[in-house]
């Protein structure tokens, strides 16, 4: 959808030309979030500016679903495309509406439909349109500022969104809620999203795409976990962090890590079922559950040999569950807290869904996934 | 030019009109920096007299100066002093009101709250932390107030050589009265280079009187 | 912020209030001799206000777009230098300013209006192209990204912003105007500086006074009506008084 073909930007200053984007040739399919990643200075930002023209490349192309965009008038073009800034940007001296409908008049959009699809975003965003379309931005908080500003940027729905560290400026509690939301808007709306982020969390949280940027160089592009799991150079390992295998884990949800069903004993049974059970697959752990279906316990072989009596009497309770819709790096923590290597699994009513090992996590790790499946929640 | 010769020739007499013109300002500010300085910091201790005061003072300054002078001339002269040196000095200390006081409030009440945790903290009495910090931090933004009441009144002094009160206003009036154009370009010369000199030098002064912690401030805080 | 608008008539009913008083307490005369000339003051009052009016709107009418235009990106480097030179213009004193005016234009009304003019002139042309600066660089970015042209950034969102600078500037400017006017008597413009001067001249308070006070008067009404037109006209959102 959005592709660059060797695109290169060089600045003149005073101290010589300087290359602040070199050869850079990527594609944005349809519909994804592409991050933009990489320290201070690397081009990123260049980058994303030379797709609505605010700079202008020194040579290459780029193409919006398939039309290239020197053959429009920049002015236009932006008209078209989203446009989201650090700073927010909402003009102080218009209210919420006349923000919002700021791209439909240029666009010369009829006043009523602005206003009702003004309306519409409000609502969309969780501000009750009666109150808010006619503050001012100093009326509102940091946060619902954030959220008008993306609004603003789909007023006159463009395909395009592009993000120059839009979650930036908020405190990272609200930021978490923001980029949540964002990501759940996305998915209904499926616009082609380029933004620009300096924070590896972030980029893996919130892209299908990854690109990352060094000295005006795009180093690899590959998804969020393919990132992690097999950085391209040294730069980019040490960018994602050292504890990479750690980041890749809040990629997948512990219902993808769960080992083959396995039986349960209920508190009455006799312990020498339980120990049969355990003995039938070579488990060293057998759990508990009560009459609903729930884990309270659990049995250990070696504690229960040439034992007799009811299954409760030999039981320990459990440290902890997880449920199936956590990620594994919350799952691991848990892991830690107790000391444990494996944990039973619980889904959305408490009822015993299986369990997780981390022997067998670390066998997860080593395949390599399609991406955006596991993003969703 | 004409003027050139003109200026040459009476230059004691355009010496003695500055020495006049200047001690005018000089006394008058002096004074208004005595009288302002002790309002503007009293004033910060409630916000409401503050705005009162600062609202009379802007409104005192709104008056046209001649509309004042004249004003002085039937209050004075019950004491025999309608025209001349005195309702001159007296309009002119009006007129640096506001500057000056609305300069040191504004500074005080500037004052990083931090700041005055800290000295709080350290134990100073308020009467310290404001001989020792606050207003040692306000001398700068002072200073920018008191520049701001000479130029100003540079330029009104001129103007009460209508009341008497000498000056190089003297030259311009005479040069209208008398349609000599030497005699009015000398004078508009005369207070505008004064004007701009007093600018400068007291911007030097200003430079030197603040603490060096607060140099690079000092930007910010210069009258336009 | 009602409480400072009553305050602030409060005050100023209180200013002439006082200014009443004290007239009426000097009637032994007083008040009669100024009554002398009512209808000078009538007519030099029009006169007056016809001075500050045609100066003061001229002055706008330049210095906003003079403003503007030296904000411009293809203006910055020339501009600080003439925004100096216009700083040291500033600091003419205003008498000078008129009487130069009457060396190159001669005596009459024309002169007067032109040195009103140039002294009304560098406060809005200052402040304009301040406020205009001091919009920050992201709100241009966001209105170019979004697809508007320099034009339209210009009229929706750097002026907008840089408004309420603009009027502050305006205010100032007119009160120096006002100030200022009754000096054009000196140069044959007419207005209420007849009264002042030639009471000062024949040491009559009572001409003095009836020329000094609707000057004073003139000038508080017109600083309050610029005040009152800011705080109306300046859209809420950056209007830091509401």
């Amino acid at each position: 959808m959005i592709k660059l073909e060797n695109v290169t930007k060089v600045f003149d200053t005073p101290a010589g030309s300087v290359v602040a984007a070199q050869n850079i040739s990527m594609e944005v399919p349809e519909g994804e979030i592409c991050v933009l990643l990489g320290p201070s200075g690397c081009g990123k930002t260049t980058t994303l500016k030379m797709v609505n023209r605010l700079v202008q490349p020194s040579s290459g192309k780029i193409t919006i679903n398939g039309k290239d965009t020197d053959d429009y008038d920049p002015v236009e073009l932006r008209r078209t495309i989203g446009y989201v800034i650090q700073q927010i940007g909402l003009f102080p001296n218009m209210t919420v509406e006349q923000n919002i409908c700021v791209v439909p008049k240029l666009l010369g959009w009829d006043m009523a439909k602005a206003r009702a699809r003004a309306a519409e975003l409000l609502a969309t965003i969780n501000l009750e349109p009666a109150v808010f379309l006619k503050r001012y931005p100093k009326e509102l908080s940091g946060g619902q500022q954030q959220r008008v500003g993306v609004a603003r940027a789909l007023a006159a729905d463009p395909p395009v969104l592009l993000m120059d560290e839009p979650f930036g400026a908020i405190d990272p509690i609200n930021r978490e809620v923001i980029q949540d939301e964002f990501l759940k808007m996305h998915r209904r709306l499926r616009k082609t999203v380029m933004f620009v982020s300096h924070d590896i969390d972030e980029a893996v949280k919130m892209a299908d795409k990854v690109a990352i940027f060094r000295a005006g160089k795009l180093e690899q592009f590959d998804s969020p976990d393919n990132l992690l799991a097999h950085p391209a150079n040294r730069f980019i390992a040490d960018f994602v962090g050292a504890d990479r295998t750690l980041k890749r884990l809040r990629l997948v949800k512990v219902a993808a890590a769960l080992e083959p069903p396995s039986p349960t004993v209920a508190a009455a049974d006799d312990v020498e079922r339980a120990m049969a059970l355990m003995a039938e697959r070579d488990h060293k752990y057998i759990v508990m559950v009560d009459p609903q279906g729930r884990p309270q316990a659990y049995l250990g072989r070696d504690a229960c040999r040439n034992q007799a009596g009811a299954a409760v009497k030999h039981s320990t309770p459990l440290p902890a569950t997880v449920g199936l819709d956590e990620d594994l790096r919350a799952a691991v923590s848990i892991m830690f807290m107790h000391d444990v290597r494996w944990l039973a699994c619980v889904d959305a009513d408490g009822v015993f869904a299986g369990y997780i090992t981390q022997p067998g996590i670390t066998r997860l790790l080593r395949e390599t996934y399609r991406t955006g499946v596991e993003n969703v929640s | 030019m004409e003027t050139l010769a003109f200026i040459l020739a009476n230059l004691p007499a355009i010496g003695q009109r500055t020495v006049q013109h200047l001690s005018i300002v000089g006394v008058a500010v002096g004074l208004a920096v005595l009288t302002g300085v002790p309002i503007g910091i009293a004033i910060t201790q409630n916000k409401r007299v503050a705005d009162v005061v600062l609202y009379v003072a802007a409104m005192i300054m709104t008056i046209p100066s001649i509309a004042l002078f004249g004003i002085m001339i039937p209050v004075l002269s019950k004491i025999g002093q309608g025209i001349g040196y005195l309702p001159a000095v007296i309009a002119v200390l009006l007129y640096s009101q506001l500057p000056i006081i609305r300069n040191t409030y504004t500074a005080i009440t500037n004052v990083d709250p931090a700041l005055r945790e800290a000295a709080r903290g350290m134990g100073m009495a308020p009467l310290q932390r404001l001989s020792q910090v606050e207003l040692p931090i306000a001398v700068p933004v002072i200073m920018a107030g008191v520049r701001i009441a000479v130029v100003i009144n540079i330029g009104i002094t001129a103007i009460a050589t209508y009341i008497g009160a000498g000056g190089l206003g003297a030259f311009i009036s005479r040069g209208i009265s008398q349609t000599d154009p030497r005699q009015l370009i000398t004078g508009a010369l005369a207070v505008s280079l004064l004007a701009i000199a007093a600018d400068y030098g007291l911007l030097w002064v200003q430079r030197r009187l603040t603490p060096r912690g607060l140099r690079a401030r000092l930007v910010a805080t210069s009258a336009a | 912020m009602q409480r400072s608008w009553l305050a602030r008539t409060v005050l100023v009913l209180a200013f002439i209030a006082t200014f009443t008083l004290g007239l009426l307490v000097q009637r032994s005369g007083l008040f009669d001799q100024i009554a002398k000339y009512w209808s000078d003051i009538f007519y030099l009052t029009r006169q007056h206000v016809r001075l500050v009016a045609i100066s003061g709107g001229l002055a706008i009418l330049a210095g906003v777009p003079i403003g503007l235009a030296l904000s411009r990106p293809a203006m910055r480097r020339s501009a600080e230098s003439i925004m100096q030179a216009l700083n040291i213009g500033s600091t003419i004193p205003t008498l000078a300013v008129i009487a130069l005016s009457m060396t190159l234009l001669g005596i009459g009304a024309l002169p007067a209006i032109f040195g009103l003019w140039i002294a009304s002139l560098l406060p809005i042309v200052r402040n304009t192209y301040a406020g205009v600066l001091g919009v920050p660089a992201y709100f241009v970015e966001a209105a170019e990204g979004m697809g508007m042209r320099p034009l339209q950034v210009l009229a929706h969102v750097e002026v907008p912003n840089a408004l309420f600078v603009t009027f502050a500037g305006i205010r100032t400017a007119l009160a120096i105007n006002v100030g200022t006017a009754p000096l054009a008597f000196l140069i044959g413009g007419g207005g209420l500086g007849e009264l002042i001067f030639t009471g000062i001249d024949l040491n009559e308070p009572g001409m003095m006074l009836a020329g000094a006070v609707p000057t004073a008067l003139l000038a508080v009404l017109v600083d309050l009506l610029v005040g009152a037109v800011s705080f109306w006209l300046v859209p809420r959102g950056v209007n830091p008084l509401r």
